[in-house]
């Protein structure tokens, strides 16, 4: 069992500065947490913190239940994969692999078999005898996950470790890992800052910034309930829309009154949204967000928008459009004749819309 | 096109130029190694066509201490190589890599040393080999040190510091201790600016003349260089095997240069672009 519990964890560095704000997270046995911010949001204090590699100012540590502050990093039998793989290049792959087991004086016979077992998984058992300069890119990477995997450790911390593969490779990698997630039934701490890495890979995601958790949920979760706008305009590519407005009422329905330049003002209908959470609001400044998928093009009342570029990516189309010097993205499937110059009309789905207090940044619903 | 194979040959002209007079002193002496002592003052000194040969100069130096002179000076050079190489990767890590206060300081100091006058500190680094008991002995390699020491830190701060920090922490990860890190990664990462500074630091003990002369003044004791200002009688100085002694000490440092050369350059400005 080895459960990861931060508890009020923090990171002031030597110059003052605060890099993990007073944390806590329960990261359960054999989850996929995936910790997610842009860069600076203390996601790799936070890894560096769960290894061992960066003192805890404050706050406490349990892995497995045991109080992890003061324990030595090669004491806490957890294994990292570095985004620039870290390989020994004086040594071979299989010499790289067996540096740990040496190490913990694992009976010879015994790596040799647990070595053979982890290439043969990796796929990389024609490379054992290599140095590891003579490797691409992504039998590196195999060979760095292959090192962690043969220790057998109680979590697996990785650092952005696909970042540095290209794009097709970081695709395959992906699958592989979640494979191996499911195999090795251990838990894996994952820091990244492409959310797309997030989406598919954890089990729950953490999205940090400026050192604090915003939310801590499923994939799915973050993605359909955002808790606050941050989180809201971070996870999804292309980005969700956001609109500033007042809510108002007419009749029994509610409506985003917002300006809209040149083309005077537009009305977001607002629904499925329960009343009394929105009676607080009325007549008052109010954010509406929608997903670029839950945007569609009306020839009625809407937002009117100028295109500015339009994306094709196969089965899809991303048609970029400025109001008021603001990028307002639209997904819509292929073919179009939509083309650059064209006045567009956008309307949010009223049913899958987000709205947020424009103070707290807080998700209403 | 035309102005570059000119200045191309200019640049060849002046290098070949800089190297005659570099080398001239060298090849003088090494001719000068294998004529009579006879001739070497006298008008036929210049007389390159008509040069006498004879290896008398050699035989005549063998029948001295230079042996055991050389043996001294491999002894002394190749203890001052190990234990400085060893502190001073020590040394140039802990610069590199460790954090603590007042280390731009330090690194100064190390610096400085390098730079007072070897006169200035001979006096007192006397008299305290003679109250230790330390003239005449193998000890006279710490004070080597001095010499070697800030160089070797210097060459090898750069290379440690090359080493990308992850490799460390992999290897801590995997439940490797720092002094096990430090000889198993850190160290082979670090060869050629290892072996670098190894070199420069052999080559200047074995140089090394002022320490010499006034520590070890027993005859036994002394090391090459030294011997080589010996090799005198009461009214003259015996050129012929003062010559055939420089030629001999020389051997040495030359064939390590240039059996190494691409080591040494390579570890010299290696650190000094990015990769």
């Amino acid at each position: 069992m080895a459960e990861i519990k931060l508890k009020d964890l923090t990171k002031v560095y030597g110059n003052g500065f605060k890099a993990v704000k007073s944390i806590n997270l329960d990261i359960k046995d054999q989850e996929f947490m995936v910790l997610v911010g842009p860069s600076g949001c203390g996601k790799s204090t936070v890894l560096r913190m769960i290894a061992g590699l960066e003192e805890i100012t404050s706050g406490e540590l349990y892995i497995g239940g045991e109080l992890m502050n003061d324990v030595d990093p090669r004491d806490r039998n957890i294994a990292m994969v570095f985004q620039n793989y870290a390989l020994y290049p004086h040594m071979s792959v299989y010499e790289n692999m067996a540096f740990g087991l040496k190490l913990q004086k694992v009976d010879k016979n015994e790596i040799k078999q647990r070595i053979h077992d982890a290439a043969k998984a990796l796929d990389i058992e024609t490379q054992l005898e290599k140095k590891p300069k003579l490797l691409s890119g992504g039998q590196r990477q195999r060979v760095a996950l292959g090192r962690a995997i043969v220790r057998k450790p109680r979590v697996f911390l990785m650092d952005e470790p696909l970042s540095n593969l290209d794009a097709k490779l970081r695709v395959q990698m992906r699958a592989e890992l979640i494979r191996l997630h499911d195999e090795l039934k251990t838990t894996f701490v994952y820091v990244t800052h492409d959310q797309t890495e997030a989406m598919t890979m954890g089990t729950r995601i953490c999205v940090l910034k400026d050192g604090e958790i915003k939310q801590v949920a499923s994939p799915a979760q973050i993605y359909n309930k955002p808790d606050n706008l941050f989180v809201a305009g971070f996870i999804g590519s292309p980005q969700m829309n956001f609109y500033r407005g007042n809510l108002i009422k007419e009749g029994d329905t509610y409506f985003l009154l917002g300006e809209n330049g040149v083309h005077g003002k537009f009305k977001f209908p607002v629904e499925k949204v329960a009343a009394q959470m929105l009676n607080p609001y009325l007549d008052k400044q109010i954010i509406l967000g929608a997903r670029p998928e839950h945007m569609i093009l009306t020839q009625g009342e809407g937002l009117r928008a100028e295109v500015m570029v339009t994306e094709l990516l196969g089965s899809e189309i991303h048609i970029h459009a400025y109001v008021q010097n603001e990028i307002h993205t639209v997904k819509i499937e292929a073919p179009t004749s939509i083309k650059a110059g064209d006045i567009i009309t956008l309307l949010p789905e009223s049913n899958h819309i987000h709205l947020f207090d424009p103070d707290s940044e807080l998700s209403i619903v | 096109m035309k102005k570059a194979i000119k200045t191309s040959t200019l640049l060849k002209i002046i290098i070949i130029l800089y190297l005659f007079i570099i080398l001239f002193p060298f090849l003088w002496v090494s001719l000068t190694s294998f004529r009579p002592e006879s001739d070497i003052w006298s008008s036929n000194a210049l007389n390159l066509k008509g040069m006498r040969f004879t290896d008398d100069n050699y035989a005549k130096l063998f029948k001295t201490t230079i042996f055991n002179s050389l043996k001294n000076s491999l002894i002394i050079s190749s203890i001052t190589t190990v234990y400085v190489t060893l502190i001073a990767s020590l040394a140039a890590y802990s610069i590199a890599r460790l954090k603590f206060k007042f280390k731009k300081l330090l690194t100064v100091v190390i610096l400085a040393t390098s730079m007072f006058p070897q006169m200035i500190v001979v006096g007192p680094i006397y008299r305290i080999f003679v109250n230790l008991g330390w003239t005449n002995s193998y000890y006279i390699s710490l004070p080597y040190s001095m010499l070697t020491l800030p160089v070797a830190v210097f060459i090898l701060i750069t290379h440690f510091s090359q080493i990308p920090r992850e490799m460390e922490e992999s290897a801590i990860m995997d439940g490797s201790s720092k002094i096990n890190t430090f000889f198993k990664i850190i160290l082979p990462l670090a060869a050629p600016g290892i072996f670098t500074s190894a070199i420069m630091t052999f080559i200047g003990a074995w140089n090394e003349f002022l320490l010499s002369l006034t520590l070890n003044t027993d005859e036994m004791w002394r090391t090459a260089t030294v011997s080589i200002s010996f090799l005198r009688g009461q009214f003259e100085i015996f050129w012929g095997q003062v010559t055939a002694a420089t030629v001999i000490v020389t051997i040495p440092t030359l064939i390590i240069v240039i059996l190494f050369q691409k080591q040494i350059v390579s570890g010299i400005t290696s650190g000094a672009l990015k990769e």
